[in-house]
Formats: structure tokens, C-alpha cells, sequence
């Protein structure tokens, strides 16, 4: 495993892979009593957001709070760093701090690789978004909740399957995924173009003209300004937030023709396939790029997202810090803990 | 400063041709020939060494007034000095900008008293750099520092109508306008060419056109007011499009390139390394390679450092944070011989032409960009075209450090400089 996530493009297929099943692990954790592994008791996670994003930055601490590591939460506002700090400053007090693990969101693209590569701190990096470059992590537990409901039985059956345990060594090979909003603006996307084609999922972003970068032809992706030519073939329909502001800026007229155009209804939803999921990286903007009925609907697998983002999470810190011993410890007491330890890769 | 009042060059090829001794008595150049002798005269070993015009530089931030931290006049003409400068154009972005007689007089003062390379201000057009109001241009031209380049440069005078007014203002003086080409509302939020790379990296897009449009507009109205224009650091295969029709109309429009604009691509800013960071930004491989032909065939006139010193602080953070620009005064005519030369673009006689012969004739400066013949004045650069050398910042006679070459392998080295006859630069030295 590498030392650092800075983009979901460095990950191999068997990196992606390996993160998946021992999230997948890890999500057992949470259907116990105690929902702790002793893990990385005494290592430290320091949480380094220069944004507000409360979702991801709790997801994160939950994560490392279950794996025991102790967590510190640094946000911008009202530090050093609103009064002019820089982020080499801010590194170089976490390095004397004891940072085993870094955890960096922040609205400049590229400040995690910066933050990685610049020799400031000597612990792990991990890219929680960086301006609208890549937020790997939501990429990654995008594709654990869509190979848990597409990747297939482990029998080889039908597709739509739910529950722990799903897919756990396979890819998403074949699977259609389709990605609709502000591609230009989105980390989201990004991230996951490159790790659903590590994958081998084939990827078409929706939006209209103006939030495609140029440039996207050399993404291996298709793209399509027609939402409702796609989504008779998508296995998965991924909606991104639409912030309102955009509007401002021309890159869509009006919220009512946006919504019109490139927003999911229940109407839009019932041509989809049977078995294919609507997802959304939230916060949703309920009326815009999604309406209630979908939002609402059994298909959307939102709030599923944010659960799977915490075993993600803990699956990531522990490959990155936790190095080579085993996640979770064997205790043959019950059977359950029993198949944990059979399944779990070397 | 060597005061000795007489040198003996003796074998260096001038401008690149045949085998010659040149002699300089004071400020001047007292014979070109072959075997010549002169009792007293320091002799410098010139053979298989390339004597050239001094340099010409239409485009230097020397920072000073204001930014004493990343340069100052007497540093930033010493960095000059050591790339075989001779005259550099300072840039007129300072704290307080120089938008008034009493700014311009005090650089080229500060320059007249640096003493290794001489300093032509140049004046802003607007005042405050803001694109409002003209600023004093007559003022600047009449002042002891006789102002004739005018630019907002580091801002694009976008108003069309204010563009025009100077244009034609200027004609009164021979005065011209060099215009930093940048659309405004199309680079909000920019940081890097717009494409392939900017889109993968999610950093705010550049566009080609937001150059282009600007450039178009304004060899458009050169014409129309009958008045000359210079476009600064072009950086687009469009813009050189544009260049290229605008001169076969006969319009007296000139263009200049930057030595990073003939080497590097926007995907080094794959590394999110600042020191990458400048604007106009890094462009692709076709734009790189359209640059070097157009400076090949004249349609760019010349080559101008934007010499954009930065505190280590101003590179050292992440890139969105980070100041644009590049230092080049010290690797330009070494980047030339690699881009240029040494892949057969341009000769010697070539490189005089585009780093001194046209970048003088731009600024009307007397006394630089003049033949190597006797009676002319004895500004010389000596280069050893077989050097090959690694670019160690750390060695820099500018105050800063930001070059995008650090590490990179490149041909030549100014060996000696002399500004009216005295070396500025003794065996690749500041004397």
C-alpha cells in the first residue's frame, strides 16, 4: 500500500480492490456492539480542514476513532491560519505535534500533493477534496456501495444484491455508470473517472456544455449532454450537487431550466433499469439536481454512502498507518468473527 | 568594476562569423581585425567564443521601489550583467507604480548608480496599473528618464477606448503601448492554461483566446490610429497567427516571447510545483513549438526575459497561493542557444538580432543594439557556446530564486560583459 491518497488516479485495480474488501471488513465492525478495533491506539489522526465540511471531516473522525487512533480536529477558521498562516507553517507545528496521518481538505487544488511531496511533514497524507480536483475517498466509498449492489453474488447470480459481504474481491467490470451535474466544478467526478475505470466500469458524464471541462476528451470517459439518452443503460446514475451560484456565473440560465433539463425526477427514474441505484454525494440539493421522490426512493442509496464512507475511511487509515498486521485481531469466539478472518486478504 | 581603460578580444567569433580581434579604448569599440595589438590593453583569450551585441531586455521587474525583498535595482542589473544584459527595460508594476515622472526618474537613477547594466524605465498607462485614466505619459517621456515603452504590464489595459487614447497619444512622442494581452472576465480565477492538463489538475482554466482576443483588438486598432504596438510575452500558436497577418497588412505591430515560453509546457504543472506558476501561463507542446518558428522567422521580434523575481515564501506553499512569475535574466540567452541555436532555428547573427538589435530598435534606445564595428559603443557580451553547465540558483546574482530551470541541463555561458567598455562580467563573475 502506498504511504499517502492524494488521488484516486494512483491507485491501481488491486489497490482499489484491497481497500474495498477490507472496507468491507471493516463495515462488520459496525454491526457489533462495540463498534472499536484497538488498531491504532496510540497513532495520531489530525483532521486538517481549511474548508467546512462538516460530513466528510466526522466521517473521517469517526473513522479513526473506531480504529483507536487519537484525533485531533484542526479547522482554519479561527486558527493561525485566518490570521495568515501558511499551510508550510501549519504542516511544520502538526509534524512537531506527532501527526502520524494528516487528513487535508482544502480549496486549493493540489494542496494535499504539495502538502505530500514537499518534505513539511514525514506522516501520511490523505486527500479529504482539494478545490475541484479529487476528493479519492468518496470515490472509493462510491464504488463500495455500487459493488455492493451490482458487482454481483459471490454464486455468480443476480446483480442487485445487498448486504455485508457483496463483491468482495471483484471489480465493477462491465457496469454502467453514469455521472450528471457540474463536472467542471467537481472533485467528485474526478475522482471517480479515474477510479471507476481502474474498475472496469464505463463512465458517461452528463451536464450541459458549459460545466464540461475543456479538455475532457482525453478523459476516458464519454459524455453526453442528453440525460435521458443514458439512463436506459446506466446501472448506476450518480447525481452531483448543482450549487444555485452557478447561475450567476451563465453557466445555466435558470434553476427551472436546469432542473428540467438535467435534474432526476420519478418520471426520469422509472427509465431506468430495475436494478440500477441512484446516488448522490450530498449535501442534496432537494428541487435542483434531484427531486424528493428520488431522493426519497428505496433506489436512492444516499444515506447508504455516508455509512459506508466511515468503513472506507477506516480501511484507508489502516492500510496507509496500520501497515501489515492484521485489522481486525482473531477472536474465534463467535462464528461471525470466525468467516472475518477467512475472508480477509494477506 | 575593472576601470582598465583598454581590452584586447582577441579570436572571438563576432556575432557568430568569423575569427576576429576586437578591440575596445574606453567606451568604444577602436578596431575589429585580425592580428590586432595594443600595448597596455588586457588581453582575453576569446577564441571559439561567440562576441555579441550586449543584450537587450524590453521586459525586467527590478521590484524596486517597493519589493526590495525579491529584488532591487543594483541586484536585479547585476543578474542582467551575468546574463550578458547590457540594458534592461524596467517594468513599471513597482510600490509605487510608475505612473509618474518622479517614480520613472528614481529607477533610472537607481540604475544609472548600479552601474552594471543600464536601466530604460518604463511608464504605466493607467494610473495605478487600474485602466482608468491615462497616466502622465508626456510627463514620463519628458523626464530625465525619457520614457518611450508604456505598459500596465502584470494587467491588460482592457477598455478599449482607453487602449485607442494611448495608442494615439503616444504617436506625439514615438512613444508605444506594450500591451500585456489578457481578456479579463475569461481569466477570472485562472492558473494555468486552459486544456487537457487543467482540466485533469481541477485548476482554474486559462484560455488561449483570452490572449488572442486581446492582441486581435489591439493590432486592430494600432491600425486604425496608425500607431505602434507591442504585444509582451506572446504565448499562443493563435497569437502568433494573429502577429503573422498583422505584419503582412504592413501594420506596425511587435511581438516578444519569453525564454520559458520556448522550452516548458504546461505539464510540468502536473507536479503543482509554483515555481511553474507565471503568467500568461505555461502552454502545450504545439504552442511551444509554433513559438520557436515564429521567433525563427522574425514574426516575433524578439525575446524578453519577464524577469519576475519572488520571495521563497511567495513559491513555498501550495499553488493556488503561490505568485506568478519566473526569474530569467540569468538563463535566457542559454535557454535561446538550447531552444533556438542548437536545435539549427537561428544562427548567431539571429540571436543578435532578436535579444539586441530589435528589442533596442523597440525601446529607440541609442547606444545599445549596435553593430560590433569600430567607433560603435562598447557594449559586448562574450558567450562560450560549448559550456555545458546545471542551473544552481543557489549561484544567482539576483536576490531571488525562482527559476523553473533549477536542475535542468543547459548549453553556454556568458563568460564576459562589458557596458561602454568595462567589464561588468570577468570569466562568468561579477567584477
Amino acid at each position: 500500500m502506498k504511504r499517502h491518497l492524494i488521488s484516486a488516479a494512483d491507485l491501481t485495480r488491486d489497490d482499489a480492490v484491497l481497500i474495498l474488501d477490507t472496507a468491507e471488513e471493516m463495515a462488520r465492525v459496525a454491526d457489533r456492539p462495540i463498534k472499536k478495533l484497538p488498531t491504532l491506539r496510540g497513532r495520531t489522526v489530525v483532521n486538517l480542514f481549511f474548508e467546512d465540511s462538516t460530513r466528510t471531516r466526522i466521517s473521517f473522525e469517526a473513522a479513526a476513532k473506531r480504529l483507536s487512533a487519537d484525533v485531533i480536529n484542526f479547522s482554519a477558521k479561527g486558527s493561525s491560519v485566518s490570521k495568515g498562516e501558511s499551510l508550510k507553517d501549519t504542516a511544520l507545528t502538526l509534524e512537531a505535534m506527532g501527526a502520524d496521518a494528516v487528513v487535508i481538505r482544502h480549496h486549493s487544488s493540489g494542496a494535499p500533493h504539495r502538502l505530500a511531496t514537499s518534505g513539511w511533514i514525514k506522516g501520511s497524507v490523505v486527500n479529504a477534496g482539494d478545490g475541484t480536483h479529487e476528493h479519492p475517498t468518496q470515490a472509493l466509498l462510491d464504488a463500495f456501495t455500487m459493488r455492493r449492489h451490482l458487482a454481483g453474488a459471490p454464486d455468480g447470480g443476480s446483480t442487485h444484491h445487498r448486504g455485508p459481504g457483496d463483491g468482495t474481491g471483484r471489480d465493477l467490470a462491465g457496469r454502467k455508470v453514469t455521472i450528471v451535474g457540474d463536472i467542471l466544478h467537481s472533485r467528485v467526478a474526478r475522482s471517480n473517472v479515474h477510479l471507476l475505470t481502474t474498475l472496469g466500469a464505463e463512465v458517461t458524464l452528463v451536464a450541459p456544455p458549459t460545466l464540461v471541462p475543456i479538455g475532457v476528451e482525453r478523459w476516458p470517459c464519454e459524455v453526453s449532454y442528453d440525460l435521458d439518452a443514458v439512463l436506459a443503460a446506466s446501472d448506476a446514475v450518480m447525481m452531483l450537487r448543482v450549487q444555485r451560484e452557478r447561475m450567476n456565473a451563465a453557466f445555466f440560465p435558470t434553476e427551472r431550466e436546469y432542473a428540467r433539463r438535467y435534474g432526476l425526477d420519478g418520471h426520469r427514474m422509472a427509465r431506468m433499469p430495475e436494478h440500477a441505484i441512484v446516488m448522490h454525494p450530498g449535501p442534496m440539493n432537494r428541487g435542483m439536481e434531484i427531486t424528493a421522490e428520488v431522493a426519497d426512493s428505496r433506489r436512492c442509496t444516499a444515506v447508504e454512502q455516508v455509512t459506508n464512507g466511515v468503513s472506507i475511511r477506516m480501511a484507508t487509515l489502516y492500510l496507509l498507518l496500520g501497515g501489515n498486521e492484521p485489522a481486525i485481531a482473531p477472536t474465534p469466539a463467535t462464528p461471525a468473527e470466525a468467516r472475518t478472518e477467512e475472508t480477509r486478504k494477506p | 568594476m575593472s576601470e582598465t581603460t583598454k581590452t584586447l578580444l582577441r579570436g572571438a567569433r563576432v556575432i557568430g562569423g568569423e575569427s576576429a580581434d576586437v578591440l575596445i579604448d574606453g567606451a568604444t569599440i577602436a578596431a575589429v581585425g585580425q592580428g590586432l595589438t595594443a600595448e597596455g590593453a588586457t588581453v582575453i583569450d576569446a577564441a571559439g567564443q561567440i562576441l555579441l551585441p550586449g543584450l537587450v531586455d524590453l521586459h525586467t521587474h527590478l521590484r524596486e521601489p517597493g519589493r526590495e525583498d525579491s529584488e532591487t535595482v543594483l541586484t536585479g542589473t547585476q543578474a542582467a550583467a551575468v546574463g550578458g544584459y547590457t540594458a534592461v527595460h524596467a517594468m513599471a508594476n513597482t510600490f509605487p507604480v510608475a505612473d509618474t515622472a518622479g517614480v520613472v526618474e528614481q529607477v533610472w537613477r537607481l540604475g544609472r548608480e548600479s552601474g552594471y547594466c543600464d536601466v530604460q524605465p518604463i511608464g504605466a498607462v493607467t494610473v495605478g496599473l487600474e485602466g482608468k485614466k491615462l497616466a502622465e505619459l508626456g510627463a514620463m517621456h519628458d523626464s530625465a528618464a525619457s520614457v518611450v515603452v508604456f505598459s500596465d504590464d502584470g494587467k491588460c489595459v482592457d477598455d478599449a477606448v482607453i487602449m485607442r487614447r494611448a495608442l494615439e497619444y503616444v504617436k506625439a512622442f514615438d512613444g508605444v503601448v506594450a500591451q500585456h494581452a489578457q481578456e479579463p472576465r475569461l481569466t477570472e480565477g485562472a492558473q494555468m492554461n486552459e486544456g487537457v492538463v487543467s482540466a485533469e489538475l481541477g485548476l482554474g482554466g486559462w484560455p488561449a483566446v483570452a490572449e488572442e482576443s486581446i492582441i486581435a483588438r489591439d493590432v486592430l486598432l494600432a491600425a486604425h490610429v496608425d500607431s505602434r504596438v507591442h504585444i509582451c510575452h506572446l504565448s499562443t500558436a493563435g497569437s502568433v497567427e494573429i502577429v503573422r497577418w498583422a505584419k503582412s497588412k504592413g501594420w506596425n505591430v511587435t511581438a516578444e516571447v519569453t525564454p520559458h515560453h520556448l522550452l516548458l509546457t504546461d505539464e510540468l504543472v502536473r507536479s503543482y510545483n509554483p515555481v511553474y506558476k507565471v503568467n500568461p501561463p505555461l502552454r502545450t507542446e504545439a504552442d511551444v513549438m509554433a513559438l520557436r518558428e515564429a521567433l525563427a522567422d522574425g514574426t516575433i521580434d524578439c525575446v524578453a526575459t519577464d524577469h519576475a523575481p519572488h520571495p521563497h515564501e511567495d513559491k513555498d506553499c501550495e499553488w493556488g497561493a503561490a505568485a506568478m512569475g519566473m526569474v530569467g535574466l540569468e538563463t535566457a540567452l542559454s535557454v535561446v542557444q538550447h531552444t533556438m541555436v542548437d536545435t539549427g532555428l537561428l544562427d548567431w547573427a539571429g540571436v543578435a538580432d532578436r535579444m539586441a538589435f530589435r528589442p533596442a530598435a523597440i525601446g529607440r534606445l541609442t547606444g545599445h543594439g549596435r553593430p560590433i564595428a569600430a567607433g560603435e559603443p562598447a557594449n559586448l557580451t562574450l558567450l562560450d557556446p560549448t559550456y555545458r553547465g546545471v542551473v544552481s540558483p543557489a549561484g544567482f546574482a539576483s536576490r531571488s530564486r525562482n527559476t523553473p530551470f533549477e536542475g535542468r541541463e543547459l548549453p553556454g555561458r556568458v563568460t564576459h560583459t562589458f557596458l561602454r567598455g568595462r567589464a561588468t562580467v570577468v570569466d562568468g563573475k561579477l567584477t
